[in-house]
């Protein structure tokens, strides 16, 4: 790990000016910062702690239903948090879906959105990776590939993001709240993360310096809480990142479809939300015929990336599994194994 | 660069002088205060083995930087026993033969607390199993790993019923 100044500001404003140094990155847990920074992957020249920053820690119930969820609230206070898990449950799930109990403890909201992909050779300095040194070429592209990006990816990048968080997050039209030294501003979670284009190390539209302060959902997607899930492909049983994910929330009126909410996890360098599937999805009645025809949609624009063209399938089928059961209601407590589409669902049939 | 931090561990509280930054709260533990039961494994938040309570709650020790925990308290397994009374998750774990080289054992038992602790995983193996999968044992004890938290919990219980009556 390379030397690096550490500063522990008091305020919001303190951590902003820190950070306005070159070079500055902000230190939350830390549980994806310093396994980057033992890798010798990120080298920042000084660490702004958040750790006495007060008012980023609330989970706060908006009026009109929604709820502001501070940057440094924990993983697993989130998913725990009995209000928001009744009214976000595939938010809920996604949470406890990812990573192992140790790191849920540790790892914040803010952290989580900011999160670096876990491709393999971004993790090697021995590689090339634009992502980490622009110019620098891609040994993904011609490397072990099968886990990349089948959407929004250029010749420059192929990595994916790896949130679960996100994806239910992005379906469900969470806004991220930021600050800086210009101010505060807002930005939706869909327009937050950035392509790779040519570009693959510029991540986020945050400036540099700017600082996540919450993640606010509004109210309606509370809307969503009855017929909601997040299912999740892994290699292995539990603790492991997405091969492909989907999040799935649909709103029912007299036995059909008022509103659809799709998003995609592990397929691009972004939460994908999928309008065109959610469009697909409007008026007609649930079932498989329907739910195929919004993953057709969803994947119109996929393309592998390397030797991952089975990916795009497998998302189509997760997408059913996410919509099929969601349509058969939010279950009153989470599966021992959430988002696994191993646990069992009783009576859901997924086979038709 | 001097960083003076306090941390209780172990119910003793501890001033610390830091000389870098860059410790991890495993290496001070290890390095520095003598408490090698704590275990480094892959140091970066995959195996488990650094299992520590921090405020209470089980977290990854070689993935926290020591000066940010400023003020915290730290249980490790060195502070888990009443003298030479094994807390009733490590009698478990020799009871149901939840281990064979004891590389992870400090971690697993440290994690196990931690779960307990979170009431989460009820009686159900499978919420159990799924709840312990940041720990990974090599020698694959898991099966006596899993009876073992399981019949922590319901003796831990039975010891909180008996006080309350």
């Amino acid at each position: 790990m390379n030397r690096f100044d550490y500063v522990r500001p008091a305020t919001v404003a303190e951590a902003v000016a820190a950070a306005a140094v070159p070079g500055s990155a902000y230190l939350a847990a830390g549980t994806n910062l310093l396994d980057l920074m033992k890798g010798g992957v990120m080298r920042p020249a000084r660490l702004v702690d958040l750790a006495r920053v007060p008012g980023l820690d609330a989970i706060e119930a908006l009026p009109h239903g929604g709820v502001r969820i501070g940057a440094r609230v924990r993983n697993s206070d989130l998913a725990y948090d009995p209000g928001f898990a009744r009214r976000f449950p595939a938010v809920a799930e996604a949470l406890l879906s990812g990573a192992s109990a140790q790191l849920r403890n540790a790892a914040t909201v803010g952290g989580n959105l900011l999160q670096r992909t876990r491709c393999a050779y971004f993790y090697d300095p021995a590689s090339a990776c634009n992502k980490r040194e622009p110019g620098a070429g891609c040994d993904a592209r011609e490397g072990e590939n099968r886990l990349h990006a089948v959407l929004g990816w250029s010749e420059q990048c192929i990595a994916t993001h790896p949130s679960d968080f996100c994806v239910p997050l992005v379906a469900l039209g969470a806004v991220v709240e930021i600050e800086g030294q210009a101010g505060q501003r807002e930005v939706l979670l869909e327009e937050f993360h950035r392509l790779p284009g040519t570009t693959p190390e510029r991540e986020s539209v945050l400036a540099p310096g700017e600082l996540i302060v919450a993640v606010r959902l509004p109210g309606e997607a509370a809307g969503f809480a009855g017929h909601a899930r997040y299912v999740k492909l892994r290699e292995r049983t539990s603790y492991a990142f997405a091969v492909v994910s989907a999040a799935a929330g649909l709103r029912l009126e007299d036995g059909a479809i008022a509103e659809a909410r799709l998003a995609l996890g592990g397929v691009a360098a972004k939460p994908w939300r999928v309008p065109e599937a959610e469009a697909a999805l409007r008026g007609a009645r649930p079932g498989a015929e329907a739910f195929r025809r919004a993953a057709e949609a969803a994947l119109a624009e996929a393309r592998p990336s390397g030797d991952n063209a089975f990916k795009i399938e497998l998302a189509r089928r997760i997408l059913v599994r996410a919509l099929t059961l969601a349509a058969a209601g939010t279950p009153e407590r989470l599966p021992a194994l959430p988002a696994s589409p191993h646990a069992p669902h009783p009576g859901v049939s997924l086979y038709g | 660069m001097s960083l003076s931090i306090t941390l209780t561990v172990n119910a003793v509280p501890r001033t610390i002088a830091l000389d870098d930054p860059r410790v991890t709260l495993l290496d001070l533990l290890r390095e520095r205060l003598d408490l090698t039961g704590t275990k480094k494994g892959c140091d970066r938040g995959q195996c488990g083995a650094c299992t520590v309570l921090v405020d209470g709650r089980r977290v990854n020790s070689c993935l926290a930087l020591a000066v940010s925990l400023d003020g915290a308290e730290v249980l490790t397994i060195e502070g888990l026993a009443e003298g030479e009374v094994p807390h009733p998750v490590q009698a478990a774990f020799i009871e149901h033969d939840a281990f064979q080289c004891g590389y992870c054992t400090p971690g697993q038992i440290m994690s196990a607390v931690g779960l307990i602790r979170e009431a989460q995983a009820g009686d159900d193996p499978e919420r159990v199993r799924e709840a312990m999968s940041g720990n990974l044992c090599r020698c694959g004890a898991y099966k006596g790993i899993t009876e073992a938290v399981l019949e922590a919990q319901r003796r831990l219980a039975a010891d909180a019923e008996e006080k309350a009556a």
